[in-house]
């Protein structure tokens, strides 16, 4: 049941936003650990870079939500944890059993990679902000994981921050080619070379 | 449309012959092509011929089957090219309720009226009421910024995308006399005239083709391709008479106006893409790009062809 329900949100997910992914560096291997991370404008941007991926990466691949929205009740709960398997983590009140960057990290050496939003909410405008540096502590402290970056385009217009029904407008799914931290790279330096590594894949859509 | 008629099964072969005969032409241009220029061309009049099988079969279906499923799959038409044209146009998220009323109300209702053959209202649902509503989901937003544009830019979405496309089917609702292949056949006939005009421009330009007619606007259309393009689809329109209420000079003249309202509205499309810095509308038709592509000409020729027949020849 659950997979014919994966099955179907992938389908929906498809049709409502027409997305036809690119990947500037070649589709990867399912073998491959990596974190995926993308700006974040709509509730769609979740299922949308999701369903882009080849079936057999899919399989492996968490989105990391916040708990304090997606826990927040048993349906909430249920869509996030068990049709896409999310990792659910605190944005904050973080102790050092409750810690999102040892979650993260401890799933990505079970084997599963990740879809990470670095700005921590969703843009109201279209703009993306600044990465929360979250990101930068998990390169260190997974090194061997893969970061690419994503641009997600229009999913904001299909359906943006306070509505419930989406338009149909055609979106976009750019992958880029992946990223690692630097030997000593600081870390407001990297976090600024990996939003702009985001920005960058504007020019790469298909339209 | 009765597909049993003499006339119409005449007329099935005939389509099918000239598509077939394009297929064999695109077989030996794509054997005898060398350069890799030459093959490139090749190989997207091959994409472009094998949509035109498809497009074929899916009007003639449709047209087939009565004049709901004609109404739906021009409905449909319309709500792909809304689609692209929307997507190419910048709107901020307080448009919307305005953009969500237009895909799932405005446009239905335009082609529920079509099928209740409610002319008056047809006529005015668009260009009035929805002038007026849709502007006023937006502002009760209280987003000021560039209001004007993104009210204009969802107006013109509608009339080009839903209003102009709607006059199509609306042919078949027209008072109706005595014709060969029945009212279906004025949508043949506009259909084949202008993306006959379409396809007769590419050819002459791609055979001719030396000056260009706006370099600016359409780099790939040639005053020689016009030219030749228009006349030629206009001695075609002529030769489908027997289709229209009408004789071989009017037939010709209604082609000629059809193809240069056609080529202006392409041109226009055109503007709109170049301004937004795309080639394509989409990449829903292989070779062709997207549905708005290639329904340019037909948006801007459809209302002047319905308008022809509504008025002049209101006694056929």
């Amino acid at each position: 049941m659950p997979d014919m329900l994966r099955t179907l949100s992938v389908f929906l997910t498809k049709l409502i936003t027409g997305v036809n992914p690119v990947w500037v560096d070649g589709v990867p291997r399912a073998d491959r650990l990596r974190v995926y991370f993308a700006n974040h404008g709509s509730h769609l941007d979740f299922a949308t870079l999701w369903a882009a991926l080849p079936r057999e990466v899919r399989d492996k691949t968490r989105p990391v939500a916040a708990r304090d929205y997606w826990g927040r009740s048993k349906f909430t709960r249920s869509v996030a944890g068990g049709l896409f398997n999310s990792l659910l983590i605190a944005r904050s009140g973080i102790t050092r059993q409750d810690n999102p960057i040892g979650q993260m990290a401890d799933a990505l050496r079970d084997g599963s990679s990740l879809i990470l939003f670095p700005e921590g909410t969703r843009s109201a405008d279209g703009v993306i902000g600044p990465f929360k540096p979250g990101i930068f502590h998990l390169a260190q402290k997974v090194p061997e994981a893969e970061l690419v970056p994503v641009f997600l385009q229009n999913l904001n217009r299909i359906l943006p921050k306070g509505h419930l029904l989406p338009i149909p407008i055609i979106g976009s799914v750019v992958f880029g080619p992946p990223l690692r931290l630097e030997p000593h790279e600081k870390k407001e330096d990297f976090l600024e070379r990996a939003r702009q590594a985001v920005l960058n894949l504007s020019s790469r859509t298909r339209a | 449309m009765n597909l049993s008629s003499p006339a119409a099964r005449e007329f099935i072969v005939w389509i099918f012959g000239v598509l077939t005969a394009a297929s064999a032409t695109g077989y030996f241009l794509a054997k005898s092509a060398k350069s890799p220029a030459a093959k490139t061309t090749v190989k997207n009049l091959n994409a472009r011929t094998n949509s035109w099988w498809l497009m074929t079969v899916i009007l003639l279906g449709a047209l087939a089957a009565g004049p709901g499923a004609t109404g739906v799959v021009f409905a449909l038409i319309s709500f792909l090219a809304l689609r692209e044209f929307i997507t190419a146009t910048p709107t901020r998220p307080a448009d919307h309720v305005s953009l969500f009323c237009s895909f799932f109300i405005v446009l239905p209702v335009q082609y529920w009226l079509v099928h209740a053959e409610w002319y008056g209202m047809f006529a005015i649902m668009i260009p009035v009421y929805a002038f007026v509503l849709l502007p006023v989901t937006a502002v009760l937003h209280g987003d000021a910024v560039n209001f004007l544009e993104r009210a204009a830019r969802i107006q013109w979405g509608l009339m080009v995308c839903v209003y102009f496309i709607s006059h199509i089917p609306m042919l078949l609702h027209l008072p109706a006399g005595e014709l060969p292949l029945g009212r279906q056949g004025l949508i043949l006939f506009l259909v084949i005239v202008v993306q006959g005009s379409d396809v007769l421009q590419y050819v002459w330009g791609k055979l001719l083709g030396k000056h260009k007619i706006a370099p600016h606007l359409s780099p790939g259309k040639t005053v020689e391709g016009f030219t030749f393009g228009v006349l030629s689809a206009s001695a075609l329109g002529a030769a489908l008479h027997w289709m229209m209420p009408c004789g071989v000079w009017q037939a010709f003249l209604i082609s000629l106006l059809l193809c240069v309202f056609g080529f202006f509205g392409g041109l226009v499309m055109s503007a709109i893409k170049r301004d937004r810095g795309i080639k394509d509308w989409g990449t829903l038709i292989e070779g062709h790009g997207g549905m708005m592509d290639r329904i340019d000409s037909l948006c801007f020729s459809a209302p002047l062809f319905f308008h022809i027949l509504r008025y002049f020849f209101r006694s056929y």
